[in-house]
């Protein structure tokens, strides 16, 4: 097992190394020049430029601001905006929270919802039931984000009213920001109302970022209870008398759940970096948003910092369910 | 009996604590387009930050009288200008207070030390406070300010002297922008002891009407009424910024009243909006010029009659109808009639097919020729979709013989391409600083510009670069007036360009908010804002 997680872990190495490589020079290679596109049609002098592309230091060989990068990189500094000169790391400490709050709140209306639904199709196979799960998991895993998300808005906020349409907390709370998590904030300033408010502000963008999630769980929920299903062990269990909720619940879905906990590892890292369109409609302040704006201003610290960033995430969760899925299934554990 | 007594006194009681309580505090939320760079204006070019920063928080020595270009008094109270128009006197106001905030208390009231600080910042590349925030002084040296300025002199508290190397009549309307606002110099000095310099350029302290309290990225930027703000004690009590990207979003937030007023709403959204019982629709022609210039480098467009045929042409009502969609006023100048010298020209172009295939003819191009327009990859405030519009142009050329190709880059490449001159014809466009008709004259189509590449045509004329460059020195505004319209006439005659549109630009808010003026320089100030 420890000889697992340090190979796991091991494995993170080269992986970051070489999205930093890949950002890094992508970013790069994508046409745009940070300091033409700051200067629009107003244009800048060349002696100017010659200036500008010094303190931003592009003015060294693409190689050696490379290596100077990576130095900084494991020094602890990602290096500061060259729009807004704050540091990369203060950045997306500050955005962070905000985007994993939802995405959490988001995977737990998915798993909520999808577990059940999908164990209903299977068990009642070729039903109406089914189809319905089925379809409609279907539509929800390809609905455009964008659309639904305005139809949401239109309906819940704008003509019935029930749901604000945008932001995190209505401007009447002023929240003392201690952990970046609005749930916990309003919690710890004892505002009973501001935590419902921010709870009423997470339903609509949770319910979006949810969607494309829970159909791909309901889906695989479903297949692999089918699979499971169809076991020898299952039939036994059956044979041997047990009722139908202990065969379902304790049998079956039990081991149907191990490859659907890997599609929920996958699905939250989609969740992290996919909430690009779900943060811009709702102007929730997080990362997906940060990254894209500093890839349209060609903010080379801030993409580079982030991707990096976020790819780190991505590979802590998955190497997280890697291990996770040797502890439920006790037959890896003992091929390791 | 004394239990009856008991009732009235409650009653009274109410009543009395009723009045005592304070009218409920007055907020506007208002929904912005994004999140501003800096709370420092001299650090900055966009709009999104100055509206942030200096359009609330800070005041000028000189400011434009909200809502037009003309400028008015603001920290200075009156000012002298020297017979050579090298030297200008300010005389600063008293008794003009600083914020005091939670991180800042100040102990004295502005004076001539925050006008020199001000504008050394961003003068003395040597000093330690340059470098901080990166040191970009985008509009100080756009402007001209590194070169023209020779000396800022501190005379006594009250009186501060700037000297220019050369007469500028932009001058003072450059002393309006927002870079020019003061900051506090003790405060400055405060956070340079404790070692934070940055602090000065992310938690702000200015004279102006709001006072900023708290900023969270791409959430909302929070405000307060200075109460000691030297014009008066704005009527709003609090100002929210509730940052939203998405225009669509914005207008759904103001129908839900999360939002009073909206930034840059959608044209497509206009009409619903006009028809909302609630909601306030204003609308002004932006201080912008879209263009069609011409290569005068390149053959044929060397020839006058050629440039000219291209004017007669294009049908620029349908352009104005397909791409702007009625969001666009057609330009016949190259200023926008909301500056001080526009005036209606007698002559304009009219599309007129014939007289373009006669005049191509008159030049020796009876069959055509072949070209190209270069059409920006990008939206801009002038112009929603170039591409299209280039495509209305081809096909309006393809009726007078001239075949025409679409270029387009990247935006960054197809300035520096453009710039170099790579092009015959291209799509572009223009907006104001500081309402001065020079600021489009100069950078635009100078002599000196077409060195620059500025001047997309290259078209250098001696004789209406004269005229520019004597309205340039000239201090009277009637004189300056007559001479920009001589120039107007000879650049219509010579058509280094087909001017094609001013966009028209739109506020929306609900009819709840009063004394919301419009800014033609495309900002929003929320000084004289109140609810109703």
């Amino acid at each position: 097992m420890s000889q697992l997680l340090l190979r796991r872990l091991l494995l993170i190495v080269p992986g970051v190394l070489g999205i930093t490589a890949l950002t890094f020079f992508l970013i790069r290679l994508a046409p745009g020049d940070p300091i033409l596109l700051l200067a629009g049609e107003r244009g800048v002098s060349a002696e100017r430029y010659a200036e500008l592309q010094h303190q931003f230091g592009f003015d060294q060989p693409l190689f050696i601001q490379f290596t100077d990068y990576l130095w900084q990189v494991l020094n602890g500094d990602l290096g500061t905006s060259v729009v807004t000169q704050t540091p990369v790391l203060e950045e997306f400490g500050k955005l962070f929270p905000a985007t994993l709050e939802l995405a959490v709140i988001a995977m737990i209306i998915a798993t909520l919802i999808a577990i059940p639904a999908g164990v209903l199709a299977a068990v009642k196979r070729n039903t109406l039931i089914d189809h319905c799960v089925t379809a409609i998991s279907l539509v929800g895993y390809s609905m455009p984000i964008f659309w639904w998300a305005l139809l949401l808005i239109l309906l819940f906020s704008v003509n019935l009213g029930w749901m604000p349409v945008a932001g995190r907390l209505n401007f009447i709370y002023d929240i003392q920001s201690v952990t970046g998590f609005m749930l916990i904030d309003t919690l710890l300033a004892g505002d009973q109302d501001a935590f419902l408010d921010a709870l009423h502000h997470l339903v609509l963008p949770a319910i979006v970022l949810a969607t494309i999630p829970l159909a791909v769980i309901t889906r695989m929920t479903r297949s692999s209870m089918l699979e499971v299903l169809k076991q020898d062990y299952i039939r036994t269990a059956r044979a041997k008398g047990l009722s139908e909720y202990s065969v379902i619940f304790k049998h079956a879905l039990r081991n149907a759940l191990i490859p659907v906990i890997t599609v929920i590892g996958l699905q939250i890292s989609i969740l992290m970096t996919g909430a690009i369109l779900t943060e811009t409609i709702f102007s929730w302040p997080g990362i997906g948003k940060w990254i894209l704006e500093a890839v349209y201003r060609r903010d080379y610290p801030v993409v580079q910092g982030g991707v990096l960033l976020m790819a780190g995430l991505v590979i802590l969760v998955n190497t997280t369910v890697d291990l996770l899925y040797v502890v439920i299934n006790p037959a890896l554990r003992k091929q390791k | 009996m004394r239990l009856k007594v008991y009732p009235i006194a409650a009653v009274f009681l109410i009543l009395i604590a009723a009045n005592l309580q304070p009218a409920v505090a007055s907020t506007l939320v208002y929904c912005s387009e994004g999140s501003p760079e800096t709370f420092n204006p001299q650090l900055s070019a966009s709009g999104t930050t100055f509206d942030a920063s200096s359009r609330q928080i800070y005041n000028r020595l000189v400011e434009f009288k909200l809502g037009t270009t003309e400028i008015v008094p603001g920290l200075a109270l009156r000012w002298d200008i020297s017979e050579d128009g090298l030297e200008y006197t300010f005389y600063l106001r008293k008794k003009v207070s600083f914020h005091s905030t939670k991180y800042f208390t100040p102990s004295r009231d502005f004076n001539a030390d925050d006008v020199l600080y001000s504008f050394n910042r961003q003068r003395n590349t040597s000093a330690p406070w340059y470098k901080v925030s990166g040191g970009v002084y985008k509009y100080f040296n756009d402007m001209g300010f590194n070169k023209l300025i020779r000396d800022v002199i501190k005379l006594d508290d009250y009186r501060i002297k700037i000297v220019l190397n050369k007469p500028d009549s932009p001058f003072l309307s450059n002393m309006a922008m927002d870079f020019a606002s003061i900051l506090s110099k003790e405060y400055a000095d405060s956070v340079m002891k404790a070692g934070r310099p940055e602090q000065l350029d992310i938690k702000p302290v200015g004279t102006g009407p709001f006072m900023f309290v708290k900023y969270e990225k791409d959430a909302f930027i929070r405000y307060r009424a200075h109460p000691g703000y030297w014009r008066g004690r704005e009527k709003l009590d609090k100002l929210v910024f509730a940052i939203t990207v998405d225009p669509s979003v914005r207008y759904a937030r103001l129908r839900t009243g999360e939002c009073q007023v909206m930034a840059y709403p959608l044209p497509t959204d206009i009409k619903s909006m006009k028809k909302n019982p609630a909601i306030k629709v204003a609308e002004q022609p932006g201080l912008n010029t879209a263009y069609w210039a011409f290569n005068v480098r390149k053959a044929p467009f060397d020839q006058a009659r050629v440039r000219q045929a291209m004017n007669y042409a294009i049908n620029r009502q349908a352009i104005l109808d397909v791409i702007y969609q009625g969001t666009g006023k057609i330009a016949d100048s190259v200023i926008p009639p909301t500056i001080w010298s526009w005036k209606a020209l007698d002559n304009v172009y009219v599309y007129n097919p014939d007289r373009a295939k006669k005049l191509l003819a008159e030049a020796g191009f009876a069959g055509g020729f072949d070209t190209n327009i270069w059409a920006m990859p990008v939206q801009r405030p002038y112009n929603p979709n170039a591409r299209k519009m280039a495509e209305l142009i081809q096909q309006d050329l393809s009726k007078i013989g001239i075949k025409a190709n679409i270029v387009t880059y990247e935006w960054g490449t197809y300035l520096k391409k453009s710039r170099e001159g790579e092009h015959q014809t291209i799509l572009l466009g223009w907006t104001g600083d500081n309402g001065d008709p020079d600021n489009f004259f100069s950078p635009l189509l100078s002599c000196a510009a077409a060195e620059t590449g500025n001047n997309r045509s290259f078209w250098c004329n001696k004789e209406f670069d004269d005229l520019i460059s004597l309205a340039r020195v000239e201090q009277e505004q009637g004189k300056r007036k007559k001479l920009y319209r001589r120039a107007e006439v000879i650049f219509k005659q010579e058509a280094p360009w087909m001017t094609i549109a001013h966009s028209v630009r739109y506020q929306a808010y609900l009819k709840s908010v009063q004394g919301l003026k419009m800014d033609p320089f495309g900002g929003i100030y929320f000084s004289g804002v109140s609810l109703k």
